[in-house]
């Protein structure tokens, strides 16, 4: 592997709360990312996020620390409510974000108009999986950097990167959701709540668990079973995309989405660099803090390996997945569709 | 009643992979049979299915314009891969037919041209429909989970830009698109080898779950709602918002019964009340829905005070 060949990537952690902001500072992110206490993102959920003082604080701490705090303002206001993410976009660019995360053609559009030297990022949300989308949205609101879809595999990163005049951003670790992003209004078909609008999929609220006679572990979203467990099974929390159904044709229920998984791209890291992935996201702003610390130190070890040209061990982080179960996902290639 | 008499009745695209003779004669008895202002074809799920019907394009266009229908193609939802890029690249250069944008690439394609604007775009704001409106979007379809309250927003909004506004009121909801293919993945295969197995299915493929109770739908890689969306009750309360075209989206069984039905009831004929009636007795096969509209879970039915 040529060191020298690659530029060295940001590497870019979740900050769900004030407190994992600081620890992933501290455990080596070069930015950490996060959003306010409301519907303006898309990790709308109690107990996380921060308020405005908060994202202040936050600001100040990265800052001093030399790392940079990315603002997610990755929603899809409904008509008539735009007020709360016009709110939320100016306290950011007050409060001196070096970036805003946005997924809605309509809040680009407001940042573009208003914060005209204010840095933009494409959200996952927005879903640009092709050149010339990627396209627009630089040409029309000046964007700086995407974050490519989980549905690109590496060749196709390198032929996007080719043509694109921003930087890229790709997931490399944490949970994967199967529907493309920003596209999915399963959760607000079951439970009135839309994670477009809201910034909520599968919400807690909307959870039950329920045992039958024989001890199976029934979990479900709203009214739906999404998935039963035996009583020696470990239950996962019951996800639209991850559930087991039925269709005529099957005598067994199948995982007609995807198994519960998380994604890992350890061994594709230097791929990705090469490719021209220029920033390193880890998902998982609704984790713990030492979930939080293991993983950033992690990677933060890994890529400065890489960039020294060594062959870091990282098989440790097989442990922090979900059910300790990983893919490389579309990434690794064509066959995952 | 004025406001009435300018409600145009649409036809969505095909999302199912019907046979192409199939399309074709749905198209052929749409224009022979049934007033419909608009018709949506072109392919809007997958790019491996367009060749099977692009030949029939031009018949059908005429077939259609000769009735006096409006014909709109529209473009992919997802747009990925070197195929699907060319697919709407193709479409979009050509000069001669009017566009409907189902995602950001054909957006770029279309700057500064007249088109108009799919359901899968995300239009969900006023700020959104007013840079459309900039780039040449005439005429939004908004996205099925879209509140009426928001449309109140919209509708104002969209007569000062000189946009009109469609939404969905019939046929399963789409909810969702995936870069995997699920019909590939219920048949064991993967896309790349899928063999187009989803031709079997031209409603969709039913998903239930674990308790055995129907719940999705898979069409390739868009999951729909098992629910068949019906908002004929809505619609009055929708014209009021601004909203001047009402979408069918095609289902397997008789859609001209369907259409008529809506027909009747944009022209005061019948009420909402008998076409639902009538709807319920010879349309899809599923329960009705119309949850979104009223901010309730998609999937509900809201009985109408």
């Amino acid at each position: 592997m040529e060191a020298m060949s690659m530029i060295r990537p940001e590497l870019v952690c979740p900050a769900g709360t004030p407190a994992s902001l600081r620890t992933a500072v501290d455990a080596g992110a070069d930015a950490v990312y996060c959003g306010f206490q409301n519907a303006t993102n898309a990790r709308n959920f109690s107990g996380l996020n921060f308020t405005t003082a908060e994202m202040r604080g936050g600001v100040d701490y990265a800052h001093d620390k030399g790392a940079k705090l990315l603002l997610a303002i990755n929603t899809f206001p409904p008509g008539g409510k735009t007020d709360l993410w016009k709110s939320a976009i100016d306290d950011g660019v007050c409060f001196g974000v070096d970036a805003l995360i946005v997924a809605d053609i309509g809040v680009a559009e407001y940042v573009s108009q208003n914060h005209p030297d204010q840095r933009l990022h494409l959200s996952v949300q927005a879903g640009a999986s092709s050149a010339e989308a990627i396209q627009y949205y630089c040409e029309s609101f000046n964007i700086k950097r995407v974050v490519l879809p989980r549905i690109l595999t590496v060749k196709e990163i390198k032929a996007i990167h080719d043509e694109i005049p921003c930087e890229i951003e790709a997931f490399i670790f944490g949970n994967i959701g199967m529907m493309a992003e920003g596209r999915c209004s399963l959760t607000n078909y079951i439970t009135g709540v839309s994670t477009n609008m809201d910034g909520v999929c599968s919400p807690a609220s909307h959870v039950k668990y329920e045992e039958d006679k024989a001890r199976n572990l029934m979990t479900k979203l709203g009214d739906f079973t999404v998935d039963c467990f035996s009583c020696g099974e470990n239950a996962g929390y019951p996800t639209v995309c991850k559930g087991r159904y039925l269709v005529d044709h099957r005598e067994e229920p199948y995982y007609a989405f995807e198994e519960p998984v998380s994604l890992n791209l350890t061994s594709l890291l230097p791929d990705l660099m090469q490719a021209g992935v220029t920033a390193l996201k880890i998902e998982g702003r609704q984790r713990s803090r030492a979930y939080v610390r293991s993983v950033v130190s992690a990677f933060r070890k890994a890529v400065d390996g890489y960039m020294a040209g060594e062959n870091p061990e990282l098989s440790g982080l097989l442990a922090l997945t979900e059910g300790h179960r990983e893919t490389a996902g579309a990434f690794g290639g064509k066959k995952w569709r | 009643m004025a406001m009435t008499a300018l409600s145009k009745l649409t036809i969505g695209p095909i999302l199912f992979h019907w046979p192409a003779e199939q399309k074709r004669d749905f198209y052929f008895r749409i224009a022979d049979e049934v007033q419909v202002d608009r018709v949506y074809i072109g392919e809007v799920i997958c790019g491996k299915r367009v060749p099977y019907f692009e030949q029939h394009y031009e018949e059908v266009a005429r077939r259609l314009s000769a009735a006096d229908i409006d014909v709109v193609y529209s473009t992919l939802s997802e747009v990925m891969i070197r195929n699907d890029r060319q697919i709407v690249a193709k479409l979009c250069a050509d000069e001669s037919i009017n566009i409907e944008a189902n995602d950001a690439s054909a957006l770029k394609y279309l700057a500064g041209k007249k088109h108009a604007a799919g359901p899968f775009l995300n239009v969900y704001n006023e700020w959104t429909m007013s840079h459309l409106a900039r780039n040449g979007t005439t005429h939004i379809t908004l996205p099925p989970e879209l509140p009426g309250q928001a449309m109140d927003t919209l509708g104002a909004k969209s007569k000062d830009l000189g946009v009109t506004l469609e939404a969905q009121v019939y046929g399963r909801i789409p909810l969702a698109l995936s870069a995997r293919c699920y019909h590939a993945r219920a048949h064991d295969r993967v896309k790349d080898n899928c063999q187009l197995v989803c031709e079997e299915d031209p409603d969709g493929l039913d998903l239930s779950t674990l308790a055995g109770e129907p719940f999705l739908t898979v069409n390739g890689i868009q999951t729909l709602s098992h629910t068949c969306l019906n908002l004929v009750h809505e619609m009055n309360g929708m014209q009021a918002k601004g909203i001047s075209a009402f979408r069918l989206s095609p289902q397997s069984h008789n859609m001209i019964e369907t259409a008529q039905l809506f027909r009747r009831v944009l022209n005061k004929e019948i009420d909402a009340a008998e076409a639902s009636a009538r709807l319920a007795e010879n349309g899809l096969d599923a329960p009705f829905s119309n949850g979104f509209y009223h901010q309730e879970d998609g999937c509900r039915w809201v009985e109408n005070q």
